[in-house]
């Protein structure tokens, strides 16, 4: 049993586009071992959902090679499908059907399973075991999706960003769900653009950009590669020159410097020695502080450092870091 | 795996009738434009003559021989008359202003007199339904013999044409909207997909489909037929069995094409304008609401392949006819090739993501 849940060699896979082809997913090798909930993060438009789809056995790969569970697609496709559990990305449930009903047609598919109170509980939906989907809240119906694919009491549970588009506190509802699903050795694998998501519920994360893994490991893993684990922001009074980041470079205990937008970013190991030097530079070049916080690295920086962009650029309007920039740089200036 | 179907078929009756607008649609409009049709083409009887008498000597008689006549002999089939009395001013001046159809003035010689406009259809048989009443009461006879048949019979009227066609269009919207855009609407909401994803046998979703699509049938035909034979008094000639014969294939025969048009279609716009597509040409063409005779003779073997004609034709066949299996044999045939090549082609084009 000490096999891999899921093993996939140099998967590729090519879709038919207006303007050529377009290449999805780009030759992506990936681990998952059994027992662990793995996080796959990236962008939209990295590959995500079609690397998912593909071990999901819902879509077939360009080429490549995909074993889950120890199968393949092509040789035990219900073998797989009565042990993995799936939700996708969006699914509409009849609206007229009631919870309960849901349940128990989805668990008529498989041959073994949880009983339909059980998967309920799991989900936290109890109460709503006689509602019609189409009363229940956004949260609630992607509780709904995951009962859906726990009826099967599957070994492998995929997880398609369940809480994409779900207010703050459906979204850490949900998570709690989640978490509370761990153990019994189920392996789970979710994709997320939100970092503090995998950072919570993830054991190991894969980092997928442009189709390829860009970088795995825990999440702590990860955010130790960047050397330190707590990044300074700080801006200085606009009266005096732009100084490049490399100035704050040479003070003792920080680890690496970057630009931002409107100030610096420096990663130190431990603040509380790096943090006086700072000032102490500062005040030496009769300098102003604007603005000086201190944070955790997270995921997010960690996925900065390795392509330079954020990853959710691509949300309208939901981009955080930019939006506490401006927010910062008004208040500035009033 | 036999537990899944079980459970798949259920859920979408309970998904249909959950859902009162669907039931309107497939229930309640093919009644109303039964009701509205049936009415409008109803087959009235032979509308009141109106006659005026001006008032002097000999009206009283007249009035009474034109009554007592009118009720003695029964005229069948003749317009009944019916009598006012005026002063020959005031009547002739209703003649003028419409109110009056014919106005008859006792003429001291013992005669009549007609006043009326020929050019007013009415006053004509007016005129001679009250002439031939006078003319028998004064003494003539007919020479030549003449008996009277009456072609007003159930089974010949419009009304018993239309419903069986009603029949035949309910046929075809239910498995084009009920299988087709259902399918569409499933796959746009991921459930295809979601179903896709787990063991259930694949062709349990579709049988289950088509299914409850038989299910629902019976309360389709079973509506329109009660409705022809207790609101209409719409005789039923054929052999029960084999009328659910021919509905039964023909209801196959658009589930296939329900499947086929839904089988790779995205979009609701997408499945739409396939529908209409299919549909458009057979509610015109396949003799629904009228005979297809009336179209030209080099149409025929299109509108004779169309699955709706060969439907709406047999039923009636059966239905008002009285015809047997030697007889629509080939309709049966034809609608059972649609059936089969349409399930082929949707099996191997469907797509469930």
């Amino acid at each position: 049993m000490n096999e891999l849940a899921i093993q996939v060699r140099g998967l590729v896979k090519t879709f038919p586009g207006r303007e050529g082809p377009v290449h999805a997913v780009q030759g992506l090798d990936l681990d998952v071992h059994r027992g662990e909930c793995f996080g796959l993060l990236g962008p939209n438009g990295a590959g995500k959902t079609t690397t998912v789809e593909i071990i999901e056995g819902l879509s077939a790969p360009t080429s490549g090679d995909v074993e889950v569970l120890g199968r393949r697609w092509n040789d035990h496709p219900t073998e797989i499908r009565q042990r993995i559990g799936v939700t996708l990305q969006e699914t509409r449930f009849p609206e007229k059907a009631t919870v309960n009903e849901m349940v128990r047609l989805f668990r008529s598919f498989y041959d073994q399973g949880l009983e339909d109170g059980e998967v309920l509980k799991r989900v936290a939906l109890e109460g709503k075991a006689n509602a019609f989907i189409e009363t229940l809240s956004g949260g609630q119906q992607r509780r709904l999706a995951v009962a859906l694919a726990l009826v099967g009491d599957p070994e492998l549970l995929f997880l398609d960003e369940p809480t994409t588009g779900l207010d703050p506190q459906s979204r850490l509802q949900l998570q709690d769900v989640i978490r509370e699903l761990q153990g019994r050795g189920r392996t789970t694998v979710l994709t997320t653009h939100y970092m503090d998501e995998a950072e919570r519920l993830c054991d190991r994360v894969a980092v997928i950009d442009q189709g390829k893994v860009i970088a795995l490991g825990s999440p702590s893993e990860l955010i130790s590669r960047l050397g330190g684990e707590h990044i300074i922001e700080f801006a200085l009074d606009r009266t005096g020159e732009r100084l490049p980041a490399s100035t704050f470079q040479s003070i003792d205990g920080v680890l690496t410097a970057h630009d931002r937008q409107d100030g610096y970013e420096l990663t130190v190991a431990e603040p509380h020695h790096a943090l006086p030097r700072l000032l102490a530079q500062i005040e030496t070049m009769s300098r102003q502080l604007e603005r000086l916080t201190t944070r955790h690295v997270s995921l997010e920086d960690v996925f900065v450092s390795l392509t330079g962009r954020h990853l959710r650029d691509n949300d309208e309007g939901e981009a955080k870091t930019p939006t506490r920039g401006r927010r910062k740089r008004g208040r500035a200036r009033s | 795996m036999t537990q899944s179907l079980k459970h798949l078929y259920f859920a979408r009756l309970r998904e249909f009738y959950r859902q009162p607008a669907r039931v309107f649609w497939v229930y309640g409009f093919p009644i109303i434009l039964a009701l509205v049709l049936g009415l409008a083409f109803k087959n009235k009887p032979p509308e009141k003559v109106l006659v005026t008498i001006a008032d002097g000597p000999g009206s009283t008689a007249l009035a009474t021989t034109l009554q007592s006549e009118d009720a003695q002999k029964g005229r069948p089939g003749r317009p009944p008359v019916e009598i006012e009395t005026k002063p020959l001013t005031e009547a002739l001046k209703r003649l003028r202003t419409g109110k009056a159809t014919l106005v008859i003035e006792p003429l001291t010689s013992g005669g009549v007199s007609y006043h009326y406009d020929p050019t007013r259809p009415e006053a004509g048989i007016a005129r001679a339904a009250a002439d031939d009443i006078l003319q028998r009461a004064a003494g003539r006879t007919d020479s030549l013999r003449s008996t009277e048949v009456e072609v007003t019979e159930p089974g010949s009227r419009y009304i018993d044409f239309l419903i069986p066609g009603l029949i035949g269009l309910n046929i075809m919207g239910g498995g084009l909207w009920g299988i087709g855009f259902f399918l569409v609407n499933m796959r746009i909401g991921k459930l295809l997909k979601r179903f896709a994803a787990t063991p259930m046998p694949r062709h349990n979703y579709l049988l289950a489909l088509v299914g409850s699509r038989l299910t629902f049938l019976v309360p389709d035909v079973a509506v329109l037929l009660l409705l022809g034979v207790l609101a209409f008094k719409m005789p039923i000639s054929g052999n029960p069995f084999l009328i659910a014969l021919v509905v039964l294939v023909g209801a196959l025969a658009f589930v296939g094409i329900g499947m086929l048009v839904a089988s790779r279609a995205q979009s609701t716009e997408t499945v739409s304008g396939l529908m209409n597509l299919v549909m458009m040409p057979m509610w015109l063409l396949s003799g629904v609401f009228f005979s297809t005779d009336r179209y030209p003779k080099e149409m025929q073997p299109l509108i004779q392949a169309l699955p709706l004609t060969q439907l709406t034709s047999a039923l009636r066949a059966v239905i008002i006819e009285g015809a047997g299996i030697a007889t629509v044999w080939p309709s049966i045939l034809i609608l059972a090739a649609w059936a089969l090549v349409t399930f082929f082609l949707a099996l191997r084009f469907f797509r469930w993501t």
